[in-house]
């Protein structure tokens, strides 16, 4: 029997990672150690590799070399162990957009076994408990934004993976964001150099590969 | 809550809001059967070609619902915020499953009246009660593996072509054992009494096809 991941595991370890999207590499040779608690900031142009990574962190990609390890685990082995440990706050609200913001966040907290009463504060910080009942079609942007940030932490993920929060929060959502996140290890993809002063740590990256910061952008 | 549970839940209230599988799935089916109707240019069929009518309708109408099984989950990236929770995915597939068996029964509570009513003549209302039983077997069997089938589909862009056309071979076995066991209760001379080797066929069918399904579908869903 394996034993148990030690606590004293970095976050996130990775080694040689690759991924492709059939002959196309969308990740190549990416390697790094996040310690736990820290913030990682990607950055890099568009069709960089930044959400591909987030990704594969979230379990949802597999990757296709090297040593990808997220709390101790290696993936894509342990994704199981892992799920329910990682929060992701994508472009995509990951929610029903038919039901309403209680009923989406009512049915993560079953599938995560989260207590229910934690549904109705979390609406309440987000800014959602007058509105709570209603579909997530009558919302707009911004509220749907709100709901997704429940859903990322709702089951107190120890790792938040956030997919260009700055693009796709407005500033009153990015606000509720931050003290949600406090004391987390956070991935955090971002177009924006100047993400890389409020990080730990910082991971540039062009065309899948591992590049400086300088010259990051240059077409 | 069991997340098979949970997500039963989530599915049969996404269906009772948007309310677009089940009317679709019932339109569909009386709408045949009208056509079948005049298309016959006959009061009522009986013995095989009725048997036949019926299960080409709903095998069909079945068809309709398991297109739109995974379209909601598709919208807003749904499907992956339950990817990441810490379940066996299987949880999914039997709910969706049960939902659509649910749904199909729902819509037989119109369409088979619909089709007494459009197509039997007046001697089929003996049949009534076998009927229910085929109707049991082979609904588990077409939501077993419309959902399998849907559930792979729901990743490609040509979801709706690429259901049916790997939905309906699978299904086959479905549709033989149930319109051979429904033929003689729709018998000319009166209901006669239901083959016990076509539901045996049907019953093994949902067996084999749910064992398999549970074996694989969490493999499908994987990247």
């Amino acid at each position: 029997m394996q034993p148990p991941p030690s606590t004293d595991a970095p976050a996130i370890e990775l080694d040689g990672l690759e991924r492709r999207y059939g002959e196309r590499v969308a990740l190549t040779g990416v390697s790094l150690s996040l310690p736990r608690g820290a913030t990682l900031a990607v950055l890099g142009p568009n069709g960089a590799g930044k959400s591909t990574l987030l990704r594969v962190l979230a379990t949802l990609l597999r990757p296709h070399a090297g040593t990808v390890r997220v709390l101790g685990h290696a993936l894509p082995k342990d994704a199981w162990e892992l799920r329910g440990r990682i929060g992701y706050l994508g472009h995509e609200p990951l929610l029903y957009r038919d039901l309403s913001a209680r009923e989406n966040l009512l049915l993560h907290a079953r599938l995560h076994r989260v207590a229910e009463t934690r549904v109705g504060e979390l609406l309440e910080r987000v800014g959602l408990a007058a509105r709570a009942d209603d579909p997530l079609t009558t919302y707009s942007r911004g509220m749907v934004q709100r709901c997704a940030i429940a859903r990322t932490v709702l089951h107190d993920p120890e790792v938040v993976l956030l997919d260009e929060p700055r693009a796709n929060l407005d500033p009153a959502a990015a606000e509720v964001l931050e003290p949600l996140l406090a004391g987390r290890t956070r991935v955090m993809t971002s177009h924006d150099p100047r993400d890389a002063d409020t990080a730990d740590a910082v991971l540039g990256l062009r065309a899948g590969r591992p590049h400086d910061l300088e010259g990051l952008y240059a077409t | 809550m069991r997340p098979t549970t949970a997500l039963l839940r989530k599915e049969l209230t996404l269906e009772w809001r948007t309310r677009e599988a089940v009317p679709a799935m019932a339109l569909f089916s009386v709408t045949t059967f009208v056509v079948f109707h005049f298309g016959l240019q006959r009061d009522s069929v009986e013995g095989s070609l009725a048997a036949g009518v019926l299960w080409v309708t709903l095998l069909l109408a079945a068809m309709l619902g398991a297109n739109r099984l995974f379209v909601s989950d598709a919208e807003g990236g749904a499907l992956e915020g339950i990817l990441m929770a810490p379940i066996d995915r299987t949880s999914l597939y039997l709910a969706k499953t049960i939902a659509f068996a649910g749904f199909l029964a729902i819509v037989e509570l119109v369409a088979v009246p619909a089709f007494y009513l459009l197509l039997l003549g007046p001697a089929a209302g003996d049949a009534v009660l076998p009927l229910l039983g085929v109707l049991l077997l082979a609904d588990i069997g077409i939501a077993l593996t419309g959902t399998l089938v849907s559930g792979i589909a729901t990743q490609t862009r040509s979801r709706d072509l690429l259901v049916s056309l790997i939905a309906l071979p699978l299904l086959l076995p479905v549709i033989i054992a149930a319109a051979r066991a429904t033929a003689p209760l729709f018998a000319a001379a009166g209901a006669g009494s239901l083959p016990g080797k076509w539901m045996a066929v049907l019953g093994l069918y949902d067996v084999i096809i749910g064992l398999i399904a549970i074996a694989v579908f969490d493999f499908l869903l994987e990247d």
